[in-house]
């Protein structure tokens, strides 16, 4: 402990205590910096008076502003409603088939079902909607399901093979690990891969197509060619969900797949999912 | 007493052996059998001492060789969590790094929370153990309080930490940010706590100066709100006492706030108030000049204390969080802006009569843009608690940015800089091996920060607008998906920063290296009190 001294530098008395040699010295509050304190002291009263603030014993103060963040967002949401209001009803009651007559309707249906199929749909089927493994390609003209305005909002309402929707599109591979012996697994995956012009062992698609014949014709068809009622893949083109090399379609063989999409029409409105509909029938494969 | 110690380490180690044997999921079979070994070996130590003439030890000095342990697990995990974190920054921008072979351990999810926690808690941790342990000795004039107490302190932090990282890459998590560990780990760090406590306090109440020093009362306000915090936030109950699984007894948004207000006082009271403990030590130290103002010291202290603990909701804007609990946190933490920077103005304001040193001492540089990363950081987060800032920067990676200009800045700088100062001293050396190396680390860290800060400020708000952006329908413009694709070569700039940062780390780790092998002694390396 020392005494109170003038320090050198700056000619300001110490406080007269040291320790380790450190010493302090006894400068006042910086004036610019007690006035900014000050300040916002001030503020933030006003502002727990203007706003919702204070708990009370059952609620909270409610501000004088009468401001909420939910009224806020319920606000901007009602406002692009209101705006939107003669559209979307029209969306929502228009014969899809009939929308390229009216540009404005359709013109909007598209910008809107852009934005819920970025929001919605991108996650599985990709930005562009060129799909990913397992999820189908939304730009070409094959379809599982059928391609006609109609079948493509029946998709999109109800889904596919999934437990929370009402009445999904359903249909179910079997997994043929457990009903052929692998020597008739590996015929068939030849035949398949011979079907769309794949490198293929001819002497094992030969005995595959009776193993095609009476496994796989009854759903993806005689000739292969797949059958839109049960989702059933055609085989004959090159378009391959979960790819075309041997090892994937003998994998897709022997395990099945089972492929699921949500319901959405318990998630978006009628109107969205016209438009989303709407969207990608105009992506370029529509029927 | 040796036999009391054999009987404890044995009925640890049993213990320990039949958790391993029963542990119902890896990580806790893993913890089991770390436990067992350090309670084994221990057991073997103490035995192979018993019946053997007590070591003397003098007990005259500061005891400072448990600082010199606590320097070296500073910078030994500095350069480990700064490693984690350039991996994972790389992670983000090529996720292929998220190796296949590696899974499910080496991907983003596991290796975040152990960047964070190593870098908060392993390295931030271990610097204010040993910077506490060596200002309070100095400002008080005594040996630490407690005997070998100080060594339980730092080794038991330390197998925290091992407990902690190794229970995360093996997927043991209670999910709560910065609060990941689970209830046994928890249970064992509060222990530790409580000793570090006892050992702080038992100092400072056998203490020879009159007066507490204002950086004491930084340290004790840390360590005493940690230990609060900490608690109530780990209030669990395990599923199992042979696993590691236990459910949180706060539920929804009741378990929301009590993590923010966890959260959000693990950056006010450990990366703050510790720090700024230290802050108030070694500025004044290394630039041989007086504190600026005692008035601004105590102000700025009790202020900062006490709005501090009220700031966390504004981490929960536009949440299920009541509007009014919203508003408090917000307008709590715009007026913590001038206590905050009550510590930048007292710490830059002592330089005054040294700010020639700037030019020739690069550890009064360190000093200073840490301080001054602290000021714009301190200055950043009240502005970004406002709500109409917020529902533009939550989520997005500005918050990433804020947070690294305030953890690599300020935290980061200021324990480089005690390093800096501590090394030679703790050694007995005259100074560091080389100061152009320091010189070195300065700009590497420094451009790194500022690589860092800029990137993570152009993709946050990139990204913030983004989202946001709707077309004159009211329809969303952009996917999630398109955001994550803008901001790539931003991710590849703070994959940069972060090897220009870990580039300096290692520079200093060497610089430490050489100058504790070499140079000749100049004073004794166990300090004295002073009269």
């Amino acid at each position: 402990m020392s005494d109170i001294d003038k320090d050198d530098v700056t000619g300001v008395d110490t406080t007269g205590h040291t320790w380790d040699g450190i010493k302090e010295l006894n400068n006042p509050l910086p004036r610019w910096w007690l006035w900014c304190f000050y300040l916002t002291i001030i503020w933030g009263v006003g502002y727990t008076i203007a706003y919702p603030a204070w708990p009370l014993l059952n609620s909270a103060t409610a501000g004088m502003l009468g401001y909420s963040t939910r009224a806020e967002v319920a606000a901007e949401i009602q406002r692009f409603e209101d705006q939107n209001a003669g559209l979307t009803s029209a969306l929502a009651e228009v014969d899809l088939t009939t929308l390229a007559d009216n540009a404005d309707l359709n013109r909007f249906a598209t910008a809107a079902g852009a934005s819920v199929f970025r929001n919605n749909c991108s996650q599985c089927h990709g930005s562009g909607a060129a799909g990913a493994v397992g999820y189908p390609n939304l730009l070409d003209d094959d379809w599982l399901w059928g391609g006609t305005m109609e079948a493509i909002v029946h998709t999109v309402e109800h889904g596919i093979r999934n437990e929370t929707g009402d009445d999904p599109r359903y249909s179910e591979m079997p997994a043929f690990g457990e009903i052929l012996e692998p020597e008739e697994i590996d015929q068939v995956v030849e035949y398949a891969l011979s079907l769309s012009g794949a490198d293929h062992d001819a002497a094992l698609a030969g005995p595959g197509a009776v193993v095609f014949e009476d496994n796989c014709a009854s759903c993806h068809g005689e000739a292969g060619m797949g059958d839109i009622e049960q989702g059933a893949p055609n085989l004959t083109d090159a378009i391959w969900l979960y790819g075309g090399d041997r090892e994937t379609v003998h994998e897709t063989v022997v395990h099945s797949r089972f492929g699921v999409m949500p319901p959405w029409s318990d998630k978006l409105s009628k109107a969205e999912i016209n438009a989303v509909s709407a969207y990608v029938h105009q992506l370029g494969g529509g029927e | 007493m040796n036999y009391l110690k054999l009987i404890i380490l044995g009925a640890i180690a049993l213990l320990a052996a039949l958790a391993a044997s029963w542990g119902r999921d890896l990580a806790y079979q893993v913890h089991a059998i770390i436990i067992l070994a350090v309670a084994a070996g221990m057991f073997i130590w103490v035995l192979r001492g018993t019946d053997e003439p007590a070591v003397q030890v003098d007990t005259n000095g500061y005891m400072d060789s448990v600082i010199r342990y606590g320097a070296i697990a500073t910078c030994f995990w500095g350069v480990v969590g700064f490693l984690v974190g350039v991996v994972i920054a790389f992670q983000l921008a090529f996720p292929v790094l998220n190796l296949e072979w590696a899974q499910p351990y080496a991907n983003f999810g596991r290796l975040r929370p152990l960047h964070t926690s190593a870098v908060i808690f392993a390295f931030g941790g271990n610097a204010l153990l040993m910077s506490s342990f060596y200002i309070v000795q100095r400002t008080c004039g005594v040996r630490l309080w407690g005997g070998n107490l100080a060594w339980f302190v730092f080794w038991g932090y330390n197998l925290f930490i091992i407990l902690a990282a190794t229970g995360y890459l093996l997927g043991s998590t209670q999910s709560k940010e910065y609060a990941e560990p689970e209830w046994y780990i928890d249970l064992w760090l509060t222990i530790v706590w409580v000793a570090f406590l006892a050992v702080y306090m038992g100092t400072l109440f056998t203490r020879k100066e009159k007066h507490i020093y204002v950086a004491n009362w930084f340290l004790l306000s840390f360590i005493v709100t940690v230990a609060m915090l900490h608690i109530v936030n780990n209030i669990s109950i395990p599923v199992s006492i042979w696993g590691s699984k236990s459910v949180q007894v706060f539920a929804g948004v009741q378990d929301a706030m009590t993590q923010w207000w966890y959260g959000h006082n693990a950056v006010g009271f450990f990366l703050t108030a510790g720090f700024l403990g230290m802050m108030y030590y070694f500025v004044p130290k290394q630039a041989g000049r007086p504190v600026f103002s005692y008035k601004l010291s105590i102000i700025h202290f009790w202020a900062l204390v006490f709005l501090y603990i009220w700031a966390g909701p504004h981490h929960l804007h536009y949440t299920a969080l009541p509007d009014w609990a919203s508003t408090l946190g917000m307008v709590f933490s715009v007026i913590l802006w001038m206590p905050s920077w009550g510590g930048m103005i007292n710490g830059l304001m002592t330089l005054q009569g040294a700010w020639d040193k700037l030019r020739t001492d690069p550890i009064i540089r360190m000093m200073v843009v840490s301080l001054a990363f602290y000021g714009m950081s301190t200055f950043e987060g009240p502005m970004m608690s406002i709500k109409a800032v917020n529902s533009l920067s939550h989520y997005t990676d500005w918050t990433i940015g804020h947070v690294h200009s305030g953890a690599l800045g300020w935290n980061g700088m200021i324990t480089f800089s005690a390093l800096y100062f501590l090394t030679p001293k703790l050694w007995g050396r005259k100074e560091m091996y080389s100061m152009s190396a320091i010189n070195w680390h300065f700009w590497l860290a420094t451009i790194g920060i500022v690589l860092y800060a800029a990137s993570m400020w152009v993709t946050g708000i990139m990204e913030g607008l983004m989202w946001r952006e709707v077309d004159a329908q009211g329809f969303l413009v952009n996917s999630f998906a398109d955001t994550v694709t803008a901001k790539f070569p931003m991710y590849v700039v703070r994959g940069l920063g972060g090897v220009l940062f870990l580039a300096g780390a290692l520079i200093m780790a060497w610089n430490m290296w050489m100058t504790i092998r070499g140079g000749e002694k100049v004073t004794a390396p166990v300090g004295v009190p002073a009269e």
